[in-house]
């Protein structure tokens, strides 16, 4: 180029292009240029499908999430965990470089399976692809074939694998591909003919916030239902600083997986992230299979709690009624600080669906709905939500939109609040906008992957970090005449 | 500036070369027979007396082992094109590279996010299988043209390749050249997928190429040069250390004409070829471009340190060494001006700090720059090792350490955690996949990449703030509370 191209001397930005351009983003032309892109994609809220199947692998006691591909990858992937629950993620890579692009990567996987369990002597290894193997085929089944008749790992040892191609679906999917893998895994040929061990299947899906599964545990026992919690992340994100570190300092029990078919009952608690899982599950067992929406909101939470009655025949006990009961005082505290107000949400498929019907809930508009990866199928589904309240007339769901788009969105059709994650904090100082953190990732805030948002009780905290935030901007934006004591 | 260490360290107590080695021995029998062949030449205790020690770098990473090592992607993105303020750097391939080293690495930039600068923003091709059957650089034509009309105050665009985009054949080459000829716009392909080399390292190398390919010499700076313009290589802005940084070289008298690549800006990035010396920090991933641009352009270079009173001072005088003696009287003024100032911050931390022990482990300059920094508050370091570093890394170390200290090269957790144990570190230098590692048990951290969301760290106003910080890392009182009384 510096050949072809005669030399330019150097400018540097005027002030007014900046004020131009500044002031001309904001525009409904702009926005409409901006929706136009075909292309390029800007800020988007999905990841891909590795970092849902390390999720799942964590999530399983004494078990190594192994990555089979470029070491780059699984350095990605295990920081991006770690800044969200700032927690230890540990997880290994075989590191295949050029000649395993050439070669295959079999060597490296088997080099990679020995040295793993000698050094980190996990009780299961979990393996799934990043780009590189998924690009050449590398046939993880016969890798591990092989590994097993070279004697590099025990015949009997558990290695459940995974396709993840980062360049098909999102995270959701390698949660889901991942998932199923483990479980069918442990638990084929496990199942005992007319056993029933009265425990519940919960599979909580793609969800980053450790306090969620607690909630999940607590909700049983308050029923005294035995949950047999699938990829339990509480604890591997969420362990004690007590001066000792554990490499697997959590997860659910393998044997506990392992009898998973002979559950009473299987719950998934997205509707949109656990499919494969699920399928599986019901061509492999008689006993109840459902999924529910996640159980954000009163109704969501209400449903959850009758389908476990039904399931386990049992009466929601007076513990969670009365929680139901302070919800609903809360709520009706709250709603006319939220009544008509517009939001705008942006995140996975089910935490959408959770969202929406909560807003709706309190009178509150889910007014841009920002899924920026899913089907059809995803769209009715979410389109129906906003259509069952009046309170979604004239809300827009936007599928397979960005955050670049959101901003542009809300620059010329504006909300009161914007609820997802971190990245959307550029968006709500453009627009001074408050900005309430939930999702996946928060890597700007602590804690609050600590802090439970499903049930009665996460969506008290939902509703009390919402209502608080709105009522910290009439403070903030109020005159001094009507910046009063009482609100 | 190495060589003014030539003389060996004084020794640090209860650290003996025999122990350390014994030590590497036991580390070593963590692992199987042949990885712990391919491990064993990776750790040495250092011995700069006599011939130096050895330790093998730039070598594939065992498979298996929890490395801290990234990709040729992740040093391309997030260390080179990353920090350039004023261009759209596109991940071409799918979604996740570019969404994972979004706004990680802490190169902060001046201006207005879309509108002036897009550094902190994510632009990817989002590559779905389809991509993948037919490849993708219609796409990557298109996404140029909407890059150019959706922000016409981008200087230019960068593609930076993943993994699938070498590995189905794509030209973003010939697209790059192509859209830059459409669009009157600098296009510059990298062609930095993940599977190539061993570390990021080559990424760095790959960018510079790209740089030297298409960038540097294609602008003009549009003011007169004088004998006192500079370019300030290698510095990435991380919590503003380039702004810290480039307030002594101007306090010194120097013009700093562009900044490599730090809150950088590429118009200015083209124009370095007219400065009159390189002032290189991160010699790791920058050092070959300025060789490149002395080799082409007649630019001397030097290396330069920048972490705490001592190095800064000696650093000062060896720039101004380069310049006139009214530079020169410059140095020693500032020197005079901040030395109170940097004894009143030794004075407060150094009573609380003395003596305590700490490991390093970062990319590839920090391992041995920051020690100065460290010494000067009284902290001793007993071992240091680099993720991506090369030998000439290693030469400049040997001499920064004592005697029998743990050198280490692309160290996996593991080790760290033996070595921490065994040598009983107060503190640990790392990244954020190690912080919670060692905080867990017990062992206060400082995430060394990123400066652990605080910073600068460079130059006179960084140090205060590096003092704070390591004393808050080793001398927080919820260490206190680790144990529970019952």
């Amino acid at each position: 180029m510096s050949e072809e191209c005669a030399v330019k001397k150097v400018t540097d930005i005027t002030p007014e292009e900046v004020a131009r351009v500044e002031e001309w983003i904001n525009t409904e032309e702009y926005c409409e240029k901006n929706l136009a892109r075909e292309a390029v994609v800007i800020n988007p809220a999905h990841a891909c499908q590795p970092l849902g199947a390390e999720l799942v692998a964590h999530g399983f006691e004494g078990t190594l999430p192994f990555v089979h591909g470029s070491q780059g990858c699984a350095s990605y992937y295990r920081s991006a965990l770690t800044r969200h629950f700032r927690e230890p993620a540990a997880a290994v890579a075989d590191s295949m470089t050029e000649d395993g692009a050439v070669f295959g990567g079999q060597n490296n996987l088997h080099e990679g399976l020995e040295n793993a369990l000698k050094l980190y002597k996990p009780k299961m290894m979990a393996i799934f692809t990043s780009c590189m193997p998924e690009i050449i085929g590398d046939d993880l089944n016969a890798f591990i074939i092989n590994a097993r008749n070279a004697g590099i790992v025990p015949q009997d040892y558990p290695i459940p694998y995974a396709n993840t191609p980062s360049f098909n679906g999102t995270h959701i999917n390698g949660y889901d591909s991942m998932l199923k893998s483990v479980v069918s895994y442990l638990a084929t040929d496990k199942k005992v003919e007319g056993k029933d061990n009265g425990k519940l299947n919960l599979i909580p899906g793609f969800d980053a916030n450790t306090g969620n599964y607690r909630e999940y545990k607590r909700i049983c026992e308050e029923f005294g239902i035995p949950v047999n919690l699938l990829a339990d992340i509480s604890e591997t994100f969420d362990s004690p600083l007590d001066g000792t570190y554990r490499t697997y300092p959590g997860g659910t029990p393998l044997e506990d997986a392992a009898d998973s078919l002979n559950a009473h009952a299987t719950l998934s608690m997205q509707l949109h992230a656990t499919k494969e899982t699920i399928k599986w599950f019901k061509s492999e067992t008689e006993a109840p299979v459902e999924v529910m929406p996640s159980p954000i909101g009163v109704a969501n939470t209400d449903a959850f709690l009758m389908k476990l009655s039904e399931l386990f025949g049992k009466e929601v006990p007076a513990s969670l009624k009365a929680e139901r009961g302070r919800l609903v005082d809360a709520m009706t505290d709250a709603h006319q600080y939220l009544h008509n107000k517009k939001f705008a949400i942006w995140g996975d498929p089910d935490f959408l669906a959770g969202m929406i019907s909560f807003l709706l809930e309190m009178g509150a508009k889910p007014y841009h709905v920002i899924c920026s990866r899913g089907n059809k199928k995803v769209a009715k589904y979410l389109q129906a939500l906003l259509d069952e309240s009046v309170y979604g007339e004239g809300c827009k769901l936007w599928m397979n939109k960005d955050l670049w788009h959101l901003r542009s969105l809300v620059m010329t059709d504006p909300v009161d609040g914007l609820i997802g994650s971190t990245h959307g904090k550029f968006i709500a100082r453009d627009a001074n906008i408050p900005h309430i953190r939930l999702g996946f990732p928060i890597l700007d805030r602590v804690n609050l992957h600590r802090v439970p948002y499903i049930g009665y009780q996460g969506t008290m905290n939902i509703l009390t970090s919402v209502a608080n935030t709105m009522l910290e901007e009439v403070d903030r934006t109020s005159d001094d005449a009507f910046f009063e004591m009482m609100r | 500036m190495e060589n003014e260490n030539s003389a060996v360290k004084a020794p640090i107590e209860g650290i003996e070369k025999k122990a350390t080695e014994e030590l590497i021995e036991k580390t070593l029998e963590l692992y199987p027979e042949k990885a712990r062949k391919k491990r064993e030449p990776h750790m040495s205790a250092n011995d700069p007396g006599v011939e130096g020690c050895t330790v093998k770098s730039n070598r594939k990473t065992v498979p298996g082992v929890m490395s801290a090592r990234g990709c040729a992607y992740a040093g391309a993105k997030g260390v080179v094109w990353g920090p350039i303020r004023d261009m759209a750097h596109i991940s071409h391939g799918p979604v996740g590279c570019g969404y994972y080293s979004w706004g990680t690495r802490r190169n902060l930039v001046d201006g207005h996010q879309g509108v002036d600068v897009f550094s902190a923003m994510q632009f990817t091709s989002d590559f779905q299988e389809k991509d993948v059957v037919y490849g993708g650089d219609k796409k990557l034509a298109k996404i140029c043209e909407e890059v150019k009309e959706l922000f016409p105050l981008a200087k230019g665009i960068s593609v930076l390749s993943e993994c699938p985009v070498g590995l189905i054949g794509d030209d973003i080459n010939a697209v790059a050249k192509k859209s830059s000829k459409d669009l009157d716009l600098p296009v510059i392909p990298c062609n930095c997928e993940g599977f190539r080399g061993v570390s990021q390292s080559l990424g760095h190398h790959i960018s510079n190429d790209s740089i030297r390919d298409y960038v540097i010499g294609t602008r003009e700076f549009a003011d007169e040069p004088t004998d006192y313009d500079i370019a300030l290589i290698g510095d990435y802005n991380i919590g503003g250390d380039a702004w810290a940084s480039k307030k002594i070289l101007d306090e010194l008298g120097l013009n700093v004409k562009a900044i490599w690549t730090g809150d950088g800006q590429i118009e200015h990035i083209a124009a370095t070829h007219q400065v009159k010396l390189n002032l290189i920090h991160c010699y790791r991933s920058m050092n070959y471009m300025a060789k490149v641009m002395e080799e082409k352009w007649g630019i001397p270079w030097m290396e330069f340190n920048f972490f705490g009173p001592t190095k800064i001072a000696a650093s000062l005088r060896a720039i101004a060494a380069r310049f006139d003696q009214k530079i020169q009287d410059n140095a020693e003024k500032i020197i005079a001006k901040y030395t109170p100032k940097m004894q009143a911050i030794v004075d407060e931390y150094r009573p609380r700090l003395e003596g305590k022990r700490a490991m390093l482990f970062v990319g590839g300059l920090r391992p041995r720059h920051t020690i100065g920094a460290y010494e000067d508050l009284g902290l001793e370091i007993v071992g240091t090792g680099y993720e991506f570093a090369h030998n000439d890394d290693y030469d400049r170390t040997y001499e920064e350490m004592a005697k029998g200290t743990l050198i280490f090269d692309d160290a996996s957790e593991i080790e760290l955690e033996t070595w921490a144990k065994e040598m009983k570190v107060d503190l640990v230098g790392s990244g954020v996949k190690e912080k919670y590692v060692f905080q867990k048990a017990g062992i206060p951290f400082r995430q060394m990449h990123s400066w652990d969301y605080s910073g600068p760290y460079h130059g006179y106003e960084g140090f205060p703030i590096f003092a704070r910080d390591i004393d808050m890392a080793i001398n927080s009182p919820t260490w206190g509370l680790v144990k529970a009384p019952f």
